[in-house]
């Protein structure tokens, strides 16, 4: 009993791993970022779009307004794709075209990022470039690499959250006459709201913080978009594409963006947990 | 508006949602096919077994292969026994309580933290803060620490799978917690684990963000743990954006996607024999 005591001892140790990382990987983010923030103004860092690491002009406005642009573009495309993969899986599918479907969706997630960066290049870009005019690199590209990118995330935990519907609800509906989509509509996806919108915030999540494919297609010029056909750079790519060269307040700053991404992204992740916690306890009372 | 009969109604989502499988299918099928068809031409012998020359315009990539090797399988075995060990005292050593939350959203975080955000982290904390430099080391513990909530999920489910009876039997022979956890959960869970770190293999080897800044993109061969290296995801990268060579960058994405098909092929077929033991 003593030795078994001593195991647990260990084992909880190095259960602690997961958790001291998230705290280091805050601290040393902040650290690095949050006094160049403090330094220049809070105000003049988020709101203006004026980046110029040489004249020590440091204002993150553009990007964030690209990440946000990016996103809801991505979410647009991905929550429908997703959902719509996620009912077609749970709710219609015959046996034989779910195990092709389910690998099917593995695979997209195990697709590398960098690989979607390059076929929005060399498929997506040219065709709006030829048909949508603009420079190609844009919003919508991103978007659209994007949503297909988000999908897997959006698509597995929107199944999770219908096949935690008690069966009996679909029974129940299907018995006083309601079609299988009437039933899908008006019982299941009520059922499941709470976890298909975690579903969707944790899509949310992967889109702002995706970061090879969107340099390769967003285009990453540092103004405030427009429209869907104009280039712009994410949060993400402004650390990556400058990283490389950057030194002293130019790191800083890059630590900066680096900061308000984590910050934007925990929110999102917090939302998500508390929205799937608090179904779950529903699910359970039940 | 018109009103549809329920029966219309039906029809018409059965097709919409049939649509978007298929282009689901339809999209994977294209991207695997389109880089294929552009790369495995260009794959010989002497692409996978020589060293890159004149910055990846000519020569090989088998630099790269040899980086991501190292890098990625060092990365997941550093996580794997972390993460075995985290789910097996969430699992089998503790009741629900304040600690086990606070490991789990630990856990859950990590996971929803982009891969820039650990390629800064691994930057600023293993290669200057710890003094490792753009190494393999410093690449391998960033992706660590990256991959660790994917295995301690699927190890937790695993083990989660066993069924309760086999824990008593083994109580019932009179063995310890730890023999019963060595001896009897363990190895019904073990194929369940493996699809986890087989996943997170994959993952470690698509990853580019966080090794561009952390392990570098030096060209040669690596020669030791601290030694700089590019994975092939990275050279990818760097090629296909630089316009260096676009026979070269097609061949590295196959090489790539084989990979990626492999190791997914490898994961569900570990599943299955996971189902196949854990129905028994």
């Amino acid at each position: 009993m003593k030795q078994d005591k001593l195991i647990a001892a260990a084992l909880m140790i190095v259960a602690l791993s997961a958790i001291s990382g998230l705290a280091l990987i805050t601290v040393f983010i902040f650290k690095e970022g949050l006094p160049i923030i403090l330094r220049s103004g809070v105000r003049e860092f988020f709101l203006s779009s004026d980046w110029d690491p040489k004249n020590g002009a440091f204002g993150i406005c553009s990007m964030i307004a690209g990440s946000l642009a990016v996103t809801a573009g991505a979410m647009i495309i991905g929550s429908v794709f997703g959902l719509g993969l996620a009912i077609v899986l749970t709710q219609f599918c015959p046996a034989r075209l779910a195990s092709v479907l389910k690998p099917v969706v593995e695979l997209l997630a195990g697709i590398p990022s960098v690989v979607y960066g390059f076929m929005g290049v060399v498929t997506i870009v040219p065709l709006i470039r030829t048909y949508l005019g603009g420079p190609g690199l844009s919003v919508l590209a991103a978007s659209i690499v994007l949503g297909i990118m988000v999908l897997p995330t959006v698509t597995s935990i929107s199944i999770d959250a219908l096949q935690a519907v008690p069966r009996s609800y679909w029974e129940g509906s299907i018995a006083l006459g309601a079609t299988q989509w009437q039933t899908t509509r008006m019982v299941m996806l009520k059922a499941a709201r709470s976890g298909i919108m975690a579903a969707v915030i944790l899509g949310m999540g992967r889109a702002v913080g995706e970061t090879m494919a969107v340099i390769m297609v967003a285009g990453n010029a540092l103004e405030v978009p427009h429209g869907l056909l104009d280039p712009v750079r994410t949060l993400t790519s402004n650390i990556a594409l400058e990283m490389g060269y950057a030194s002293g307040e130019h790191r800083e700053a890059l630590f900066a963006t680096g900061v308000t991404l984590f910050a934007i992204i925990m929110m999102l992740n917090t939302i998500a947990l508390a929205i799937a916690r608090s179904s779950a306890k529903k699910g359970g009372s039940r | 508006m018109m009103r549809l009969s329920p029966a219309a109604g039906q029809r018409i989502a059965v097709a919409a949602m049939w649509a978007l499988a298929l282009v689901t299918i339809g999209v994977l099928l294209f991207i695997i096919t389109f880089v294929l068809v552009h790369g495995l031409p260009q794959i010989t012998w002497t692409f996978l077994t020589e060293s890159p020359q004149s910055m990846g315009r000519k020569g090989g990539v088998f630099p790269m292969i040899v980086g991501t090797i190292m890098v990625a399988g060092l990365a997941v075995a550093i996580a794997a026994p972390i993460g075995v060990a985290t789910a097996l005292y969430l699992t089998e050593y503790t009741r629900e309580s304040r600690l086990t939350a606070v490991i789990r959203f630990g856990a859950d975080c990590l996971a929803g933290i982009p891969s820039i955000i650990f390629g800064l982290f691994g930057f600023v904390f293993f290669t200057i803060t710890l003094g490792m430099g753009l190494s393999v080391l410093s690449g391998a513990l960033t992706l660590a620490l990256m991959v660790l909530p994917t295995i301690i999920r699927t190890t937790e489910e695993a083990i989660r799978a066993v069924p309760h009876a086999y824990r008593e039997v083994s109580y019932g022979l009179g063995s310890t917690r730890w023999q019963m956890a060595t001896k009897v959960v363990l190895p019904l869970a073990l194929p369940g684990i493996c699809t986890g770190v087989v996943l997170s293999l994959g993952r470690s080897i698509s990853e580019t963000a966080a090794v561009m800044l952390t392990a570098g993109s030096a060209l040669h061969m690596p020669n030791s743990l601290f030694d700089s290296s590019r994975t092939l995801a990275l050279h990818f990268y760097i090629l296909s954006r630089e316009g260096l060579s676009m026979e070269n960058a097609y061949a590295t994405a196959s090489v790539l996607i084989i990979s990626i098909l492999a190791l997914n092929a490898l994961a569900y077929w570990l599943m299955r024999q996971f189902v196949r033991r854990a129905g028994r």
